[in-house]
């Protein structure tokens, strides 16, 4: 196996180690966004349950958290892989920089310990702890998801703005600040896009959820709360995304030039460009694509006469690969962006006029789409920062081809996750179904108690 | 003391509290994969739902020091971070692959009824057996040298008498631990029937881990030289140490004590890995890179040991909450 697997060229490793760490941190980031903001939706309807004794609300809550232990299991799992991932495939990265963004990690591990810790103590509590007080147990879960977001989040951002360390003469790392390494130009932004693009991805994907169930007859109270709850999140916090967003694009067109010039198909460095909406990036410009004039040049400066650098001043060899796929991932992010906000606005008009949801079955349509929509967003933005990074690991400090591991097979581990996730994948809808058919006490639940107080797992 | 060495008594009090904790999580999923050959359906369930209400409130708090441990290796130690990770790509994949078969098995095996249900206990209850093997394996490989600093190693160089055998004494000495802590477990739920079944279990497995771990010893001489020297050197007071606590406790067990054979048999661990430490110490990878050598920036050792202190501060009160919870108690 060694033989064979070391005869393997080695610019086939790295394409194999990027697709691995591609497919393994894309399915877990949807996780990620679960054990980020479910926590939040469970307390909102908890404290709603409580305040007005309303027993749908709780009833949500509780659903909600069976749900979570789940996902947050499965999470905990998939996370573990990214972490031994991060040696296992790109070893010589975590060499030279281990120690300067490391810290990040470890605060993060105290996040993770006290999420670990409260989901259970939550779970728990349904039985044994008394109305408010099980409310606020569930308080640490909320904020350890925002602090793990924020710690993982900043490693990231360092990946984009390197800063925290100096090279010597001899090309070793020297005067290591951890602290100025995760705070750097980009967290400012790219922790408030990721942390509200967490709670926009579970608002409207738990209101798809209800919205479809609605669209089959479902139309009691419960399903009414259960769509109403989380979109009103989402929907307040999709304007807020938006500005996020805008701010976090200019500070790329800032930061990483390449990058902006890759997902927005720039050629020429120049004032006056074009904005394109679709399209395919070639080399003479965009083809098929609506071009609005100067509206490019507009958002980076507020003025058309700004100048946009473009790919011609970027090296041949530290330009960004697939053009077109991060042009189109951008737009797909951006356009869902704004169909969501036409969405919430919808879902705003009709709750200010009437107190209540669109009378149409179209708006419980829209609204059960949306999550799948919020998902693509997701995708879309983390295809665009990282494959838009490349061909660095460590923004102009670091390449990735420098980073991978000589370890061979990687395609048949590529292989094998793609089977194990889509079986966990399967699976995980599977019990989410079952723990919709089942109400209150019922069944054990992952991290809780046995169910009705006697013995557990009886088939 | 240097901040690299505070560093690496970290890294070995992390790897310490995962192999007591976690260790107890994967040996009870081996007592349960043992439990499908008991003809008494009875039985068998109560044996699951024991290990489902043991391990249930805890069992990701005790997975989260494995997390613990490779950060503080990569941000303290990235000189010895990256040539593990590179030559022991194999046993590594192998026992994350454990992992996610492991809680993903545990977690769905709490939801599913039927034929997926039972599968997912299936799976749970085997892989619990990988992870503990190969991250032994891992270890037992660093040990004897195979992991050179700044090398990429053999990737079959963990395939030898040392590793497999720490393999093994991993997964006899998780089933030990578990079969302990479950027999405390079963007592204090009134299940006396049951804490007599791993009353047995734990004498046997105690018994197995000895002479794996004798077994060892002498394999240890052969190919880890080095560490074998320091074992029964400056590590022999733990070594002792742990041999008494360990016979102790198989006393305890004989006799059937009530009260401290859960810390008896904790004590026995961690006097095996501080041991081991004290043992292979100044070397983080024997015999290419120290402690010193291997360190990385000072202000990210500082960091560190910050965190650590913060994680104790966070997980102590939190988890004995639990605990608390978790044994049914009522909280105001």
């Amino acid at each position: 196996v060694s033989t064979l697997a070391s005869s393997l060229p080695l610019a086939d490793n790295l394409l194999a180690a990027r697709e691995l760490m591609a497919f393994t941190l894309g399915f877990h980031i949807i996780l990620s966004c679960i054990g980020i903001a479910l926590p939040a939706m469970m307390l909102i309807a908890e404290h709603r349950g409580l305040r007005h004794d309303d027993d749908a609300a709780l009833g949500l809550a509780r659903q909600w958290s069976k749900a979570a232990a789940v996902l947050f299991a499965v999470g905990a799992v998939t996370g573990t892989v990214l972490s031994f991932e991060m040696g296992l495939l790109w070893p010589h990265f975590m060499e030279r920089y281990g120690d300067v963004f490391g810290t990040g990690f470890a605060i993060e591990g105290i996040f993770f310990f006290t999420e670990a810790i409260f989901i259970a103590i939550y779970i728990y509590g349904w039985k044994r702890l008394k109305g408010w007080a099980h409310f606020w147990s569930g308080i640490p879960i909320v904020i350890a998801g925002v602090g793990g977001a924020f710690s993982v989040v900043a490693v990231n951002s360092w990946m984009n703005q390197p800063q925290g360390f100096e090279l010597d003469a001899a090309g070793q790392v020297t005067n290591v600040e951890p602290l100025r390494a995760l705070f750097n130009p980009a967290t400012v932004y790219e922790f408030p896009h990721m942390l509200i693009g967490a709670y926009m991805v579970v608002g409207f994907g738990l209101a798809s959820i209800y919205a479809f169930g609605m669209l089959k007859g479902r139309r009691e109270r419960r399903h009414r709360l259960g769509l109403i709850i989380p979109l009103t999140v989402a929907a307040i916090l999709t304007p807020l995304q938006i500005f996020v967003g805008d701010v976090a694009a200019r500070g790329v067109a800032d930061h990483q030039p390449s990058k902006f010039a890759g997902f927005e198909c720039i050629r020429d460095t120049g004032p006056d460009q074009t904005e394109w909406l679709g399209g395919i990036c070639t080399e003479s410009g965009v083809k098929y694509g609506i071009g609005i004039p100067g509206l490019d040049s507009w958002l980076v400066g507020y003025s058309t006469d700004t100048v946009v650098t473009g790919l011609d001043r970027v090296p041949d060899d530290q330009r960004p690969p697939s053009n077109t796929m991060l042009h189109l991932a951008f737009n797909a992010m951006v356009g869902v962006g704004f169909g969501l906000l036409a969405l919430g606005a919808w879902f705003g008009a009709s709750w200010y006029r009437r107190r209540d949801i669109p009378p149409t079955r179209w708006f419980l349509r829209a609204v059960s789409l949306s999550g799948i929509g919020a998902v693509l967003a997701l995708e879309s933005g983390w295809i665009v920062t990282e494959v838009g990074r490349q061909p660095w690991i460590v923004y102009e400090v670091m390449r990735t081809s420098e980073a991978v591991t000589s370890a061979g097979g990687l395609w048949f581990v590529f292989g094998g996750a793609v089977l194990l996730y889509a079986t966990l994948g399967t699976i995980s809808v599977i019990a989410l179904r079952t723990i919709a058919r089942r109400s209150g006490d019922e069944g054990s639940v992952p991290y809780g108690p046995p169910p009705g107080g006697g013995t557990a797992g009886s088939e | 003391m240097s901040s690299a060495d505070a560093v690496a008594v970290i890294l070995v009090a992390g790897a310490t509290l995962y192999a007591v904790f976690a260790g107890a999580d994967f040996g009870a999923g081996v007592w349960q994969l043992l439990a499908r050959r008991e003809g008494d359906a009875d039985l068998r369930e109560r044996i699951e739902a024991r290990v489902a209400g043991s391990l249930g409130p805890v069992w990701e708090a005790n997975h989260v020091w494995l997390i613990f441990v490779l950060v503080v290796l990569w941000t303290g130690f990235p000189d010895a971070f990256a040539p593990i990770m590179e030559t022991l790509y194999v046993p590594l994949a192998l026992a994350v692959t454990g992992i996610v078969l492991r809680g993903s098995g545990f977690a769905f095996g709490h939801i599913l009824e039927g034929r997926l249900g039972g599968s997912s206990r299936n799976v749970f209850a085997v892989s619990s057996l990988i992870t503990p093997f190969f991250l032994g394996a891992a270890v037992g490989s660093i040990a004897s040298g195979d992991v050179e600093a700044g090398g990429s190693g053999d990737a079959l160089g963990w395939i030898g008498p040392l590793p497999v055998l720490i393999g093994v004494l991993f997964v006899v000495s998780c089933s030990y631990i578990a079969a302990v802590f479950l027999l405390d477990d079963s007592r204090r739920a009134g299940d006396d029937q049951l804490a007599l079944y791993f009353q047995r279990r734990a004498i046997g497995a105690g018994v197995v881990a000895g002479g794996v771990a004798a077994v060892g010893l002498v394999v240890l001489r052969i190919d880890a030289r080095y560490v074998f020297d320091g074992l029964v050197d400056e590590g022999l007071p733990l070594l002792i140490v742990s041999v008494a606590l360990g016979l102790l406790t198989l006393a305890g067990l004989l006799r059937g004590w009530k009260r401290g054979l859960r810390p008896l048999a904790i004590g026995a661990v961690v006097a095996v890995v501080a041991g081991w430490a004290v043992a292979q110490y100044p070397y983080l990878l024997p015999q290419t890179l120290t402690v010193e050598a291997g360190a990385g920036a000072d202000g990210a050792l500082t960091a560190t040991i910050w965190v650590f202190v913060a994680a104790l501060v966070v997980v102590g009160p939190s988890i004995a909450l639990l605990y608390r919870l978790a044994q049914g108690q009522e909280l105001e």
